[in-house]
């Protein structure tokens, strides 16, 4: 057995070496500390090798951005990597990710909000590209439409205190409106080159489609946004954008009559069985299926969609049409702008080449090319020409387009949530509209008052 | 002096080593409670982090010494490079967590808000959250019924001398191995309202009064999600039972059977008294699996239909992800964590109690 002062010399012996242990503990503490907020960004391309590394998540778009990753690096000597994350949630998360790690490769998309692209922007995350739109005559920016660019864009009095610029490229346009199977027009007794322009011959459409066991509308109403974006529609075409955005202000509580009516809307549609059964757990991707397969007459989808059905399904006859109007003396305004853009990592060593790279990209002879094999709307102006039928009729949409990234407020997040589910929970009959609305005006209230607060 | 420290350590050691479930929630909760302090003095500082590593090192010295003083220093240093990526992997990010959660940051930004315990009382009031608590309760009253019955059923018949035994074993384990998403999927085509197996198997047997869409009606969404997540998860039960079944000796049961007793009183008094850790052990998986279900949810409902699917998984997502409250996301994952830790020791405490009764 060991005696006491054994015990106390061996322990004393050891001392060093926990003082060595312990002090390797606390630099590792301090050296993780700066890791989580000062890092610096690990090179992701050496500006001597003339690589530029791209992330995305387009996995429709991939074989065509190879080719071109091809043909740039022919013509250039500049290698483009491409690598593809998806799906997009997965995506974004790594971008996320990246970004706190500052460790984003050196031209990449952002999927998110204008909250979540502003705060990129003052992260020093996103490179200002307005020098470059503006260079030559502003010859890359009137290239490239208008309402593409605005997305991008942030004014000189923005709300979220970024420096005026804009700061991606679009490189395709894109707006959500509604697609109406002509086949099943025509079985319903319907003329299938005359879709309903407004709600009542919308309900009166529905209604015969139904007498003929056929579903009316089907939208991907799982996945929030999607109702967020039609309601957002009607309520523009209700009460005009100026309501809308004063309501976001908070000048106009939810329980307006005009709000009441766009809610009452989606009541309307359940009551009458308008809606194909299960959409409100339903993924865009199962809408698309079932519309595709001739399942449903209606379908609330973006353009994209083009692509999409011609890959589930390439005989579907089918037209596009906007959103049947409420209130007949206002637009109706839809969804759209930039479909997918691309940023510059600001701290990339190969930022010039990756601006270069994204102006060829988005110049004509490339444009025409994504178009052609990806089905989308291009974003260069000079492209329009030379693009399919149906995606011709989803671009005649572009002249009524409004975003969320475009308007001077946003929502608050919370809000925004039990807007979209509060209307799930009208189509399954557990709230009414006056019922969701008084909801709303409490939790506006109560997160005005959180936000002025802070 | 040098041997008043040793024995104290000794003693102190011994103390943690022996506390009961109730000392090790009180010493957790007060662990907690003086991180906190030091977090709300220097919660913007480097100074947090050489604390709380300095409160890590005090406890690996505090183990070094005791374990030189009970003669196994050698095998100390031999879990130092275990401890080394403890630290990193699970020290660090839970000191981040508890960072992050008493601040406003949307997850990009380079500077974060302090915002102190008031991301903790918004969850408090978040009725939302608690309705999501309570959604994840009821599928975890499900498995722990539905599903761990079913398990020990079957676990009971395999263990018997049946034929092809090994066949149903391998059969039984399918389902946990299958991925989540793939699982979700399959059921969300079966549940479907309108084109699901489970409807047109209703309608084959003229029961078309009971066929509606199961996962879009707020009356059985939940459950459905519950059975299938019972329906996925009974197999890990099932291998565990099966191993605790297999370790009560046989000669227990033959002398039972020569003191007379049925089947019923040997199950009752020679396999449930036997079984109790396994049955705790099998239900604290339980609790922790189901709590935490995600995938199968985002798969088959996303939350929905309204909030009716939603469990705190889905919410702390949802917070983070969708609406960049990055520090509301942690504090509502910490205080998950607590709860479930809660429930833990709770279960063991229980055990305990059932061992000694």
């Amino acid at each position: 057995m060991m005696n006491r002062s054994g015990i106390f010399k061996k322990t004393l012996s050891s001392l060093p070496l926990f003082l060595l242990f312990a002090g390797c503990w606390l630099l590792a503490a301090v050296f993780m500390n700066g890791c989580g907020t000062q890092g610096a960004q690990a090179p992701q391309a050496q500006a001597a090798g003339k690589k530029i590394i791209i992330w995305h998540w387009m996995t429709d778009r991939e074989e065509a951005f190879q080719e071109l990753a091809k043909r740039y690096e022919a013509k250039t000597g500049v290698k483009v990597v491409l690598e593809l994350y998806a799906p997009s949630d997965a995506y974004s998360q790594k971008v996320r990710a990246a970004a706190q790690a500052r460790a984003l490769p050196d031209i990449y998309g952002l999927l998110g909000e204008k909250r979540d692209f502003a705060a990129f922007i003052k992260a020093g995350h996103v490179a200002n590209l307005t020098g470059a739109m503006e260079a030559q005559g502003a010859a890359w920016k009137n290239l490239l439409y208008e309402k593409a660019l605005a997305v991008n864009e942030f004014k000189a009095d923005n709300p979220y205190g970024v420096e005026p610029g804009i700061y991606g490229v679009p490189i395709d346009v894109m707006n959500i409106q509604m697609v109406y199977n002509k086949k099943l027009f025509q079985k319903a007794g319907l003329d299938p080159e005359r879709p309903p322009k407004d709600w009542a011959e919308f309900v009166a459409d529905c209604q015969k489609l139904k007498e003929a066991g056929i579903q009316g509308l089907v939208s991907g109403w799982g996945e929030i946004w999607m109702i967020d974006c039609l309601a957002s529609n009607f309520a523009f075409n209700i009460m005009g954008p100026e309501k809308v955005l004063a309501t976001i202000r908070g000048e106009v509580p939810y329980t307006d009559p005009d709000w009441v009516k766009v809610f009452s809307l989606f009541k309307e549609m359940a009551d009458r069985g308008m809606l194909a059964s299960g959409i409100v757990t339903m993924v865009n991707k199962s809408a698309e299926q079932n519309f595709a397969n001739e399942r449903s007459a209606f379908a609330f989808n973006g353009s994209w969609c083009v692509n999409v059905y011609h890959g589930m399904n390439p005989s579907l006859e089918y037209g596009v049409m906007l959103p049947p109007k409420v209130n007949l003396k206002n637009p109706m305004y839809i969804w759209g702008g930039a479909g997918s853009s691309l940023l510059v990592n600001d701290r990339s060593l190969v930022k010039e080449e990756a601006i270069a790279f994204l102006k060829w990209l988005t110049a004509t002879e490339q444009q025409a090319y994504l178009s052609e094999t990806t089905r989308n709307l291009p974003s260069n102006r000079k492209v329009s020409g030379s693009i399919p039928a149906i995606l011709a009729d989803f671009s005649k949409g572009m002249d009524n387009v409004t975003h969320p990234n475009i308007w001077p407020v946003n929502e608050l997040p919370k809000v925004i949530e039990r807007f979209d589910k509060g209307i799930q929970s009208i189509i399954i009959g557990e709230k009414t509209p006056e019922g969701l609305a008084e909801e709303l005006a409490k939790l506006k209230a109560e997160e005005m008052a959180k936000k002025g607060n802070q | 002096m040098g041997f008043h420290l040793a024995e104290k350590i000794k003693q102190c050691y011994n103390a943690l080593h022996n506390a009961t479930p109730k000392q090790k929630v009180v010493g957790t909760v007060l662990l907690l409670a003086a991180l906190e302090t030091v977090f709300l003095f220097f919660h913007d500082s480097a100074v947090f982090w050489i604390l709380a590593y300095g409160l890590v090192t005090l406890a690996l010295i505090f183990l070094v010494l005791a374990n030189i003083i009970k003669k196994s220093l050698a095998a100390f240093f031999f879990v130092v490079p275990a401890l080394a990526i403890f630290s990193i992997f699970y020290i660090y990010p839970f000191f981040k967590v508890l960072q992050l959660s008493q601040h406003a940051w949307d997850g990009i930004s380079p500077k974060m808000v302090f915002v102190g315990l008031s991301n903790f009382v918004e969850i408090m009031k978040d009725k939302i959250w608690w309705v999501s608590m309570r959604n994840a309760g009821y599928i975890t009253l499900i498995a722990l019924t539905f599903q761990n019955a079913l398990a020990l059923a079957l676990a009971l018949a395999c263990d018997r001398q049946i034929r092809a035994k090994n066949f149903y074993r391998v059969i039984f384990f399918i389902p946990p191995v299958l991925s989540e998403v793939v699982v979700g999927l399959i059921w969300r085509w079966i549940y479907d309202g309108d084109y699901g197996f489970l409807n047109y198997t209703l309608n084959l047997l003229g029961l078309h009064q009971l066929t509606h869409n199961w996962l879009s009606d707020p009356n059985t969404a939940l459950t459905c999600v519950a059975i299938i997540h019972s329906w996925k998860g009974f197999g890990w039960g099932f291998m565990i039972l099966l191993a605790g079944l297999q370790t009560i000796p046989k000669e227990l049961y033959e002398a039972a059977r020569v003191d007379g007793a049925n089947v019923w009183q040997s199950f009752k008094n020679v396999t449930i008294p036997l079984m109790i850790p396994v049955f705790v052990l099998v239900m604290i998986l339980t609790i922790l699996g189901s709590m935490q279900a995600f995938v199968l949810i985002l798969s088959m409902t996303g939350g929905g239909p309204g909030y009716h699917t939603e469990v705190p998984v889905t919410r702390i997502l949802a917070s983070m992800q969708g609406s960049s409250m990055f520090g509301y996301a942690c504090a509502q994952g910490l205080t998950f964590g607590v709860i479930l830790m809660m429930v833990s020791f709770a279960q063991m405490g229980i055990s305990r109690k059932l061992k000694q009764a």
